[in-house]
């Protein structure tokens, strides 16, 4: 499979990203190159392995369920673009 | 044309947790915009979810409940968007791998038993919630509500009518309730629905194109938003068009649902195993653990009380349907040992006061031991059946102990037979007419004579032995 430009948009469509025309083809080029080396993965017989999800053999890492103290909410608040009344404050979403 | 509907539910709980699924942050309902938050459920760069082992506990338990297969094998899942009630840009989701499989919920509609299948369970956070601000025109967020933990309960498209539908979600509810795993207050949104309607002419046998219609939060509303959609599915086909897949939003104040904007690649969440979180390994041990634990379940406690106790199977549906009443109920039961009377004062008077008063069956305060008090009172004749409903009232609004209010406002009954004997004779002698009259034939007068009876003695007598004392009376004339 390669990636072509109707692809390319759609993808920076769905990663909200804005490319500019030589940025496009450059990730085109990458993107194709990441697939090319999937298809070499691809070679592999991997029928005999299970899928893995994760590198290391750890399971089962839990919390006890105990309310700890939540942040203070100025520091919270305090790398947000704009806030209003302890919330912070967006763009309209609502139709 | 003659139309079939066809429906399943996806159904989200929020789980009674004290904090959310990955932070210790607390759940708690109603606290002050983002005063419930942290790095980790508002997606901080750089932090790291750490599961709540409480919340896979409930998933499992739940999935018990309803005749799931756990799986023990567990992961997480990415499902990605972008949108602002998510800070981190996806929500962590079980898309491969749910945690429980293939139950069933079996309802009941007009006599007629169904199971309804239920195809998942899987374990998610919830999301921030938007307020909009029309001062600023612009929408504010708080993120108090992101990361509590919630189950996703998905149907099978098994539902034909809306009656099965709140069927379901009444037996679903009382059971997260019964198990106690989620509080299912509607109106707080901690239970929500989804519905997929479709519709299709009778003897097509594909199911038609779908609807979606979200977070609807009641149970009229749903059976509203039901009917309102199968009608309007049915009029786009009956006119030659075609019904759009899509999400629509159900107005219950203006009785019609409209399309919500479908943004382009909506439905592509690329979702992908969640990096961040390692797998879960769910024992036999672990699982028969917590099906030691659970307790009787809806349709069990409703079969033993019609083996048990004989009581009727309308009444017991009512009861076993809500585990507070349930709690009345076995309350009352332990101290009176009178099951047919707890029933009938629930059925009555406690059901009549929650009405009237507009009180849920979960915010009724009296301690049920005392509604068993009371009726051993009235078994032991200290009060009469009058009195008892007076002293109930009191007891459903002020949760007052029946034996002290009825000792401190003196409302024992007359017990001493001389006492009653005394009044029935002054009666008897200041209505000359009505005792004339008795004596004439009119049996009716005697009503009016017990009740003067009763009205000197303040009511406080045993009506049966008020009768029989006024008829001797009558019959020395």
């Amino acid at each position: 499979m390669l990636i072509n430009d109707e692809m390319i948009d759609y993808i920076s469509e769905l990663a909200r990203l804005k490319l500019r025309d030589d940025e496009r083809e450059s990730a085109k080029n990458e993107i194709n190159k990441i697939i090319d080396y999937m298809d070499t993965l691809n070679q592999l017989d991997t029928s005999e392995i299970e899928a893995m999800s994760h590198a290391f053999p750890v399971k089962n890492v839990f919390r006890k369920d105990e309310v700890m103290p939540s942040k203070d909410r100025d520091d919270i608040l305090l790398n947000a673009p704009d806030k209003k009344d302890g919330a912070f404050k967006v763009p309209k979403t609502f139709e | 044309m003659e139309f079939l509907t066809t429906m399943g539910l996806e159904v989200h709980c929020e789980l009674s947790t004290k904090t959310k699924i990955f932070c210790s942050c607390s759940t708690e309902f109603g606290g002050e915009p983002n005063t419930h938050v942290c790095e980790v459920c508002t997606g901080m760069p750089g932090s790291l979810p750490v599961l709540n082992e409480q919340v896979v506990e409930y998933a499992i338990r739940t999935g018990l409940a309803t005749n799931c297969t756990i799986t023990q094998y567990n992961k997480f899942d990415r499902k990605n968007y972008f949108y602002p009630d998510l800070p981190k840009a996806y929500q962590v989701s079980q898309l491969y791998l749910p945690i429980c499989q293939n139950g069933h919920i079996d309802i009941e509609v007009n006599g007629v038993k169904k199971a309804i299948r239920i195809k998942e369970i899987h374990m998610e956070e919830d999301a921030g919630k938007l307020i909009h601000d029309p001062w600023d025109d612009c929408t504010l967020v708080d993120y108090n509500r992101c990361g509590v933990p919630l189950l996703e309960i998905v149907s099978e498209p098994d539902f034909e009518s809306g009656e099965e539908v709140i069927a379901y979600l009444t037996k679903l509810k009382s059971i997260l309730q019964y198990i106690d795993v989620s509080d299912c207050k509607m109106e707080q949104g901690s239970l929500r629905a989804d519905v997929n309607l479709s519709v299709r002419p009778v003897g097509q046998t594909e199911l038609g194109t779908r609807t979606e219609m979200k977070n609807i939060n009641s149970f009229k509303a749903i059976a509203r938003a039901i009917e309102g959609e199968r009608k309007r599915q049915i009029e786009v086909i009956t006119e030659g068009k075609k019904v759009v897949q899509e999400t629509r939003r159900w107005d219950d104040n203006k009785g019609a649902s409209y399309a919500m904007r479908s943004k382009e690649n909506a439905q592509d969440y690329r979702y992908f195993p969640e990096p961040d979180l390692v797998p879960i390994e769910i024992s036999d041990e672990w699982i028969e653990r917590v099906r030691q634990s659970l307790p009787e379940l809806p349709t069990e406690k409703k079969e033993r009380y019609i083996s048990e106790y004989g009581l009727p199977e309308y009444d017991v549906d009512i009861i076993t349907g809500s585990k507070f009443l349930v709690k009345i109920f076995e309350k009352a039961l332990e101290v009176c040992g009178e099951p047919k009377e707890v029933s009938n004062w629930i059925m009555g008077e406690v059901l009549r006061m929650a009405s009237e008063t507009g009180t849920e069956p979960e915010d009724i305060k009296f301690d049920p031991e005392n509604l068993g008090k009371l009726i051993l009172l009235v078994k032991k004749k200290t009060i009469n059946r009058n009195t008892a409903k007076e002293v109930f009232e009191k007891m459903f609004t002020d949760n007052v102990d029946p034996e002290k209010y009825i000792k401190d406002n003196g409302l024992e009954m007359v017990t001493d037979d001389g006492a009653v004997l005394a009044v029935v004779k002054a009666v008897i002698e200041a209505n000359p007419k009505a005792v004339a009259e008795f004596k004439g034939g009119s049996a009716k007068v005697k009503g009016f004579i017990v009740g003067q009876c009763m009205k000197q003695l303040k009511g406080k007598a045993d009506p049966s032995v008020v009768n029989k004392i006024i008829l001797e009376e009558l019959d020395k004339i």
